[in-house]
């Protein structure tokens, strides 16, 4: 390898562009929801084992992140938010980045599965092919609803962490599934409304696009309210308690209050104050899924302690 | 340039080589210390392999039980 061929490159990736591959602040809700679901499981884990688990789910879901970087990449190049990528500004070629994601897939998976059980290995497996060929491959450029499909992917994680302790799944783990899973849209249509035109220029059908902003706010709406008995209702559950029902009334009122609010409003009075309202929505989303994790997290701490009511 | 002086492509890739490293170094401390944690709470170490062995058998109620039935006579 002779030297001439790097004169020139002086965008050549850097440690912190193979960082850049794993999506570090998808990976940061990864890892909380994940260790959430891990710590309120009903049996203990060594904390070092739960530790290195936790480490490897969020490397499982850096390495979907990288996958879906390789295959989206054209469409990176065109909308202005993701042209900074690795790849699309040129720094990682599209190869380079199919054999790290495929390789730390494959570390991954085979780790978790070593470290903890195999059934939660196969877990991160299906949940990485989940995320890379259902949602990223087939359904992200083919239908509206993409956004509800890749909600689903992001919410696999705490069922992975419950599966680490127990090995399997059961009720909580899916109502954490379905908390997360019903979140996500009102989530990402609410950015969807104030961060507009990339999608289009990128031909993926947004719902916005496709149908509507009125029909996107209907959305919003709908689904905050199928979202409110489900998270109210985990407070039942064995990883509930009053604390965390106490949070969830909270929660959940502001939330359908918003979603009532967008529901309300038209694209002229939006225009008018510049989508306040959408991204204060948006903004208080991020809280309440994180107060509704963290809320379980104190009941799982209570009831270590001995505190537990219910 | 004294061939002892870094070339500027050994620079610039000093921040990939050295994240690595730190990496790489990483994942052995993991499996050394799953290893310790493993072995510490004795789980059983091998699986069953098409043919029992002594090694992969569970320990402690089969050497136990005709000891007990022994004194039972």
């Amino acid at each position: 390898m002779s030297d001439i061929g790097y004169i020139q490159q002086d965008n050549e990736a850097r440690f912190g562009d193979y960082i850049a591959l794993l999506k570090p602040r998808v990976m940061s809700l990864v890892v909380f929801t994940a260790f959430v679901g891990l710590v309120v499981a009903p049996n203990p884990v060594h904390p070092f084992v739960g530790f290195v688990a936790i480490l490897f789910i969020a490397l499982g879901g850096g390495a979907s992140g990288a996958l879906n970087m390789w295959y989206d990449a054209d469409i990176d190049r065109i909308m202005r938010r993701t042209r900074n990528r690795p790849i699309p500004a040129g720094r990682v070629s599209e190869r380079e980045a199919l054999g790290f994601g495929l390789a730390l897939s494959g570390i991954s998976c085979v780790m978790l599965a070593l470290a903890t059980n195999i059934f939660a290995g196969l877990f991160l497996a299906f949940t990485i092919f989940f995320y890379v060929v259902v949602y990223t491959m087939w359904l992200k450029r083919a239908t509206p609803q993409n956004i509800v499909i890749g909600g689903a992917a992001g919410a696999f994680p705490p069922m992975i962490g419950w599966a680490v302790a127990t090995g399997g799944i059961s009720i909580e783990s899916v109502a954490m599934f379905l908390l997360v899973f019903l979140w996500t849209p009102p989530h990402f249509w609410s950015l969807a409304l104030f961060m507009k035109a990339d999608y289009d220029e990128a031909k993926v059908p947004m719902l916005t696009s496709t149908h509507g902003r009125r029909v996107t706010r209907k959305n919003i709406l709908a689904y905050a309210l199928v979202l409110a008995p489900l998270a109210v209702g985990i407070g039942f559950t064995s990883i509930g308690g009053p604390l965390y029902f106490a949070t969830a009334i909270v929660m959940n009122a502001l939330f359908i209050k918003g979603a009532i609010e967008i529901h309300g409003r038209s694209e002229v009075q939006a225009e008018a104050d510049k989508y306040a309202v959408e991204k204060r929505f948006f903004y208080f989303s991020l809280i309440y899924l994180f107060a509704h994790f963290l809320a379980l997290l104190a009941e799982a701490g209570l009831s270590y302690l001995g505190l537990g009511v219910w | 340039m004294a061939i002892t002086r870094d070339s500027e492509i050994h620079t610039r890739r000093f921040s990939r080589n050295a994240g690595l490293g730190v990496v790489l170094l990483g994942f052995v401390a993991i499996v050394f210390g799953l290893t310790v944690v493993k072995v510490e709470r004795g789980n059983k170490l091998e699986g069953f392999d098409h043919q029992p062995r002594v090694s992969a058998l569970p320990a402690e109620p089969t050497s136990a039980a005709p000891a007990k039935t022994e004194v039972a006579k």
